[in-house]
């Protein structure tokens, strides 16, 4: 797949300086792809993206929770997602504004009570929190919880602000052009040193392991409650999450169905998703729909993030429910592949992982 | 049930023979590649898979069932989640189209808290089913009655459960499921759901149940792979044990080594 002499091509140019730069283009304006532009960009390649909607950030980024919760998600994900975690959750917060780092507060009803017991039992990061400090951390959920799981060193963001602010950076700092309404076919070929794919599932055709997993979200708006941070309801079938966007409005997420259809909402899983969150809070109970939404996530067999090189391509994709959770951190690695031919074989070792 | 074990021990699920004893569900994974292996562990030679949360009306499941045909395994489709008849028989005909195959595992949920089989729905989609060439495994209780009904609506296997889905609590009414047992020696059963330790799976085994089918016992434990594993043997050493005759209990102790005749060892 790989072949040395691309290999020192590729560390030629890059040893050439910003005379000589290296030609990059990345396919694909989403997480995956901003956070490629960034890293190549930091590392002193002239960076154009191509982007086929009218913005960045359009795909299934647009319905993202936002939460950087390493700890949380090492309850049902690898080690690897939350060592990559931890590298994302501090570059978002070294690079766009507005991600505060309130933790995650973890809650089960009582009869859902051997969820969280397994929960913890999975995972570390967190202090047990009673009634009172469920009351200290969110006063609107006082009463309603006896015990919880508090991780206080994670954070959250607005994915669309995120994005947005991450798009000005590129253009303005680091001067990336990005094409919108363009798609890669032909034109891609011809100019670029190294082309980074990060198209998500639309990279089906050259990654035929990649599937989807529908997710569906909604935005709900009340001023009768107000949170924090990310607050986790468990329940062995409808897990929910509901996570503080502020200004009165609440994403509240996700379903997760092993199916590659993009945009249908069904009536069982807003059904789910709102008696959960009810459950949480009965104001949701009266709040306003303003939203709702689902999309498509790319994911590998094993759930885990792909860096594959293909001559001069580089695919970076797989990253299932984690997208902001990883993609920092895999842009890293991908500007290393190209720029060092460094291989990082946590992400990259398609023997140990290919199924 | 026959003690003398001339012929391979097989189990058959209307005129199909299998190995394995254990019957797994596909839901709750944390990826299909760890599902993929833990089925190869378990050695199961059925799965079940659900229908209604992966589909839609559409066919945008497709990648996550091909992966399950990769397997090589029996498809045995369920309705989980069907509160009514007219679901629970329409997903039965979405799943023999997807998967060719006349076998249905037949949920129909009458209780949200103890998702407990609505038996008069059972028994009612059981005959339409089974009129339409479906083979059913109906999800039942231990109730008797209803076992009786689901084999004179057509169905020639029967799957009590053992306690509420994924509740993990064993066998809760060990006395229903014996006297279940003692009243269709002829048909195949198999406990489904609640199984929450291999030594539940061993105990439903040592009573004479054909096979066990569990899925949350081993997709939510921390290692699924190794509690595939860890079942697969316990299913194996319980059908062991009773086709090797187990012994009575008795109220009194009796010495496994004769006292007459000991030999005298020192002091």
């Amino acid at each position: 797949m790989s072949s040395p002499t691309i290999d020192n091509d590729t560390a030629a140019v890059a040893r050439d300086g910003a005379a000589n730069a290296m030609n990059v283009t990345i396919v694909g304006a989403g997480v995956a792809g901003l956070t490629c532009a960034h890293a190549f960009a930091e590392r002193g390649a002239r960076v154009t993206i191509l982007e086929r909607r009218a913005g960045t950030g359009q795909g299934c980024s647009w319905y993202a929770g936002g939460m950087l919760a390493p700890w949380c998600e090492r309850e049902s994900a690898e080690p690897l997602v939350a060592e990559l975690g931890f590298e994302s959750l501090d570059y978002w917060r070294r690079e766009v504004p507005d991600v505060p780092k309130e933790g995650s507060l973890v809650l089960a009803p009582p009869r859902d009570l051997p969820d969280l017991r397994r929960f913890a039992r999975r995972t570390e990061g967190f202090e047990w929190v009673d009634g009172a400090k469920i009351a200290a951390l969110e006063p609107d959920l006082e009463g309603r919880f006896d015990q919880g799981l508090f991780f206080p060193t994670e954070a959250h963001l607005e994915p669309r602000k995120a994005l947005a602010a991450l798009t000005a950076k590129l253009v303005n700092e680091h001067d990336v052009t990005i094409r919108y309404e363009t798609d890669a076919d032909g034109e891609v070929a011809g100019q670029a040193d190294i082309v980074v794919d990060c198209r998500g599932l639309a990279a089906r055709d050259q990654l035929a392991d990649l599937r989807g997993v529908k997710g569906e979200m909604l935005v709900l708006f009340t001023r009768e409650i107000a949170l924090k941070r990310p607050v986790r309801m468990l329940h062995p079938r409808i897990p929910v999450y509901v996570v503080p966007r502020g200004d009165g409005h609440f994403m509240i997420g996700a379903t997760s169905i092993e199916n590659d259809e993009r945009g249908r909402v069904t009536g069982r899983s807003m059904l789910e998703l709102l008696s959960a969150v009810y459950a949480l809070h009965p104001a949701f109970g009266e709040a306003e729909v303003v939203e709702i939404g689902a999309d498509v996530r790319p994911a590998f067999p094993d759930n885990l993030p792909r860096i594959r090189k293909r001559g001069r391509t580089i695919y970076v994709n797989g990253f299932y429910r984690h997208g902001f959770l990883l993609a920092p951190a895999l842009a890293r690695r991908a500007a290393a592949v190209a720029f060092d031919g460094a291989h990082f074989p946590e992400v990259m070792d398609e023997d140990r992982r290919e199924w | 049930m026959d003690a003398m074990n001339v012929k391979p021990d097989r189990v058959e699920f209307y005129g199909s023979a299998v190995s394995s004893r254990l019957l797994l569900g596909t839901a709750q994974y944390p990826s299909p590649a760890i599902l993929s292996e833990a089925i190869r562990a378990s050695g199961a030679e059925i799965v079940t898979v659900s229908l209604r949360r992966e589909s839609g009306a559409s066919k945008a499941g497709q990648s996550f069932w091909s992966l399950i045909r990769e397997l090589g395994v029996k498809v045995l489709p369920n309705t989980a989640g069907c509160k009514t008849v007219k679901e629970a028989v329409t997903t039965a005909e979405m799943a023999r189209e997807l998967f060719g195959t006349p076998w249905v595992k037949l949920e129909v949920i009458g209780e949200d808290d103890t998702l407990q089989p609505d038996v008069f729905g059972l028994v009612e989609a059981a005959r339409i089913l089974s009129r339409d060439g479906f083979q059913v495994f109906p999800y039942t209780t231990e109730d008797l009655v209803v076992a009786e009904k689901l084999i004179s609506a057509g169905c020639e296997v029967l799957m009590p459960w053992g306690a509420p889905i994924g509740s993990g609590r064993g066998l809760n009414n060990p006395y229903g499921l014996r006297s279940l047992r003692a009243h269709f020696p002829g048909i195949p059963l198999v406990v489904d759901a609640g199984i929450g330790l291999p030594s539940h799976a061993a105990a439903a085994m040592e009573m004479g149940y054909d096979a066990v089918l569990l899925n949350t016992a081993v997709a939510k434990a921390g290692d699924p792979v190794r509690m595939a594993r860890a079942f697969a043997q316990a299913i194996e050493a319980g059908r062991e044990a009773l086709l090797a005759d187990p012994m009575e209990t008795r109220d009194m102790a009796a010495p496994s080594t004769p006292v007459m005749g000991r030999a005298m060892l020192g002091d």
